[in-house]
């Protein structure tokens, strides 16, 4: 027997909750986070066998307090702790529950465990790895079956991730002055990975991998809503339901991608481009705008045109400007120069896209030559684009991309 | 992203090796092997068997044939392979460095392709 949904999505949003809790009595996240690993597998074996309990926050906090103590108890060198925490015991058992069976303040925590999740002293796959585990309450196996490593590996990377937030003395906290901007950048930053990962992933075999989009947006929303004034995080939710919204469309019955110009619209999904097109013009409206806001805005622009000549490109060139303004780097500029094509013709494209061509960041990477080999091709030099094609092809380490690089290369012609 | 090491050597180099080489060696592949496990970047790796247990395979018109060997005496082979998962490529080079066969034979270096992509 197996968890049933609603009973899986409880225990998710739980599990922060109750690390929360838990971090906060005793300190400790390393063995506070595999206590409450240990109670989400207990509950999803017994959950299903002895139903839901009454007070399935209440449930998972014993478990997990349980198991600390279980685990304390069983060091020896943690004797004196195990002795003030028996005498603490009762009084923390007193702190009742509110009415829905959380304790106030239980929710603000999963902001807390995203800031320590997203330590600067762990490397990006790391913050992502713990991020899922003890903020969105995936197993190990399902992390590592999610990112295609052996459960062992994903294991050690989760273990050494909180080893290495101990060691630097992470603390369990909100950041607070210039270093709090900086550490929310970094939660958003987390989350687009995640989503990123989840979105990239084709269809077909792959499709579990693209639970991890629902997952990020699921924590995205969560934080939106302990954030809501946040245009950034407005933003970046938004820029993830308008990107996903496309989802169904991006890839063909036998996994191949499909270009935006050539995607079919019907196919897009209208309520995530509603919600995602209101959340971004709405935070757009309460100041200077964030990056996040920015390219949710050029992706709103790209969902409202029903066909792809209907497409406002002045308007998406407009805001590229300003996100390179916002946020420069090569990236910008090579979607830049897409739209700077499509207002100015191809030429103007190439211009802007010869500005990279020192850029030691974009060498070697397939994107130049992929959209260098788009903008030839409108200019009508078709051995040239012919050329770019395969050259991206060459540099791509993605199946499907090179497949997509390899058909648009035989497709334009030219002589051989 | 992943990358393939791959490792090259002659066959049969360890026996000719003393004792105090051997052990050395070993250690040197332990040691990075336990590194590797810990960094959370190794995913995987095996060791080929010695190239006179190879079985070569040819379809030609619908028909196999199958030959065993090669058995010339070849100067290098595919010793074996790790999976490792780094954050550049830089990262993935430097462990191939390190690696004892880089010394005396070579070690390749192969991004793994993926199944995921974007549209572009």
């Amino acid at each position: 027997m197996s968890l049933d949904a609603p009973a899986e999505d409880l225990l998710r949003e739980l599990a922060p909750q109750v690390l929360g809790v838990l971090v906060r009595r005793h300190g400790q996240f390393d063995a506070c986070e595999d206590a409450v690993q240990e109670a989400l597998l207990a509950a999803t074996v017994q959950w299903p066998v002895d139903g839901l309990p009454d007070h399935p926050f209440g449930w998972l906090l014993t478990v997990a307090d349980r198991r600390l103590i279980d685990h304390w108890r069983s060091e020896r060198a943690r004797r004196n702790r195990e002795e003030r925490l028996a005498a603490q015991a009762p009084a923390d058992e007193q702190v009742a529950p509110a009415p829905d069976g959380e304790p106030a303040g239980a929710r603000d925590d999963a902001l807390t465990l995203l800031f320590l999740c997203c330590h600067p002293a762990l490397s990006g796959a790391s913050q992502v790895a713990l991020t899922l585990r003890a903020v969105g309450g995936l197993t190990t196996a399902q992390i590592a079956d999610a990112f295609l490593v052996p459960e062992a590996t994903m294991a050690q990377r989760i273990s050494r991730a909180k080893q290495r937030i101990k060691a630097a003395g992470g603390r369990f906290g909100t950041p607070a002055g210039p270093d709090a901007v900086e550490r929310l950048r970094a939660v958003l930053h987390v989350l687009y990975l995640i989503f990123n990962e989840g979105y990239t992933a084709s269809s077909g075999p792959d499709l579990h991998r693209t639970d991890l989009t629902a997952e990020a947006i699921r924590l995205t929303r969560a934080i939106h809503r302990l954030r809501p004034d946040d245009g950034e995080i407005a933003g970046l939710l938004a820029l993830m339901l308008l990107t996903d919204s496309r989802r169904a469309a991006r890839t063909g019955a036998d996994g191949a991608l499909i270009p935006l110009a050539e995607q079919d619209r019907t196919r897009w999904h209208a309520e995530s481009i509603r919600e995602g097109t209101d959340l971004v013009t709405d935070a757009l409206t309460w100041g200077p705008p964030g990056p996040y806001q920015v390219q949710a805005a050029i992706a709103a622009v790209h969902a409202e045109a029903a066909r792809a000549e209907d497409t406002d490109w002045p308007q998406i060139l407009a805001l590229y400007r300003l996100l390179a303004h916002l946020s420069p780097g090569p990236m910008v500029t090579l979607n830049r120069s897409v739209a700077a094509a499509m207002v100015h013709g191809p030429q103007a494209g190439l211009d802007l896209l010869d500005t990279l061509a020192g850029d030691e960041r974009m060498a070697g990477r397939h994107r130049v030559w992929a959209v260098r080999g788009h903008l030839l091709e409108l200019a009508g030099d078709r051995e040239a684009a012919r050329e770019a094609y395969r050259t991206a092809a060459r540099r791509t380490t993605s199946l499907p991309e090179r497949r997509y690089l390899e058909i648009r290369a035989a497709r334009v012609g030219g002589s051989a | 992203m992943k990358f393939m090491l791959l490792i090259y050597n002659r066959p049969g180099f360890v026996e000719e090796l003393s004792e105090a080489e051997r052990t050395e060696l070993f250690g040197e592949v332990d040691a990075i092997m336990a590194e590797l496990t810990a960094s959370g970047e190794l995913l995987g790796g095996e060791a080929l068997a010695d190239p006179a247990q190879t079985r070569t395979v040819r379809v030609r018109d619908g028909v196999p044939a199958v030959t065993d060997g090669p058995f010339m005496e070849a100067k290098e082979h595919f010793a074996g392979y790790l999976l490792v998962e780094c954050e550049s490529t830089e990262r993935a080079t430097d462990i191939a460095a390190r690696w004892p066969d880089a010394r005396r034979w070579a070690m390749e270096v192969r991004p793994v392709m993926s199944e995921s992509g974007t549209e572009m």
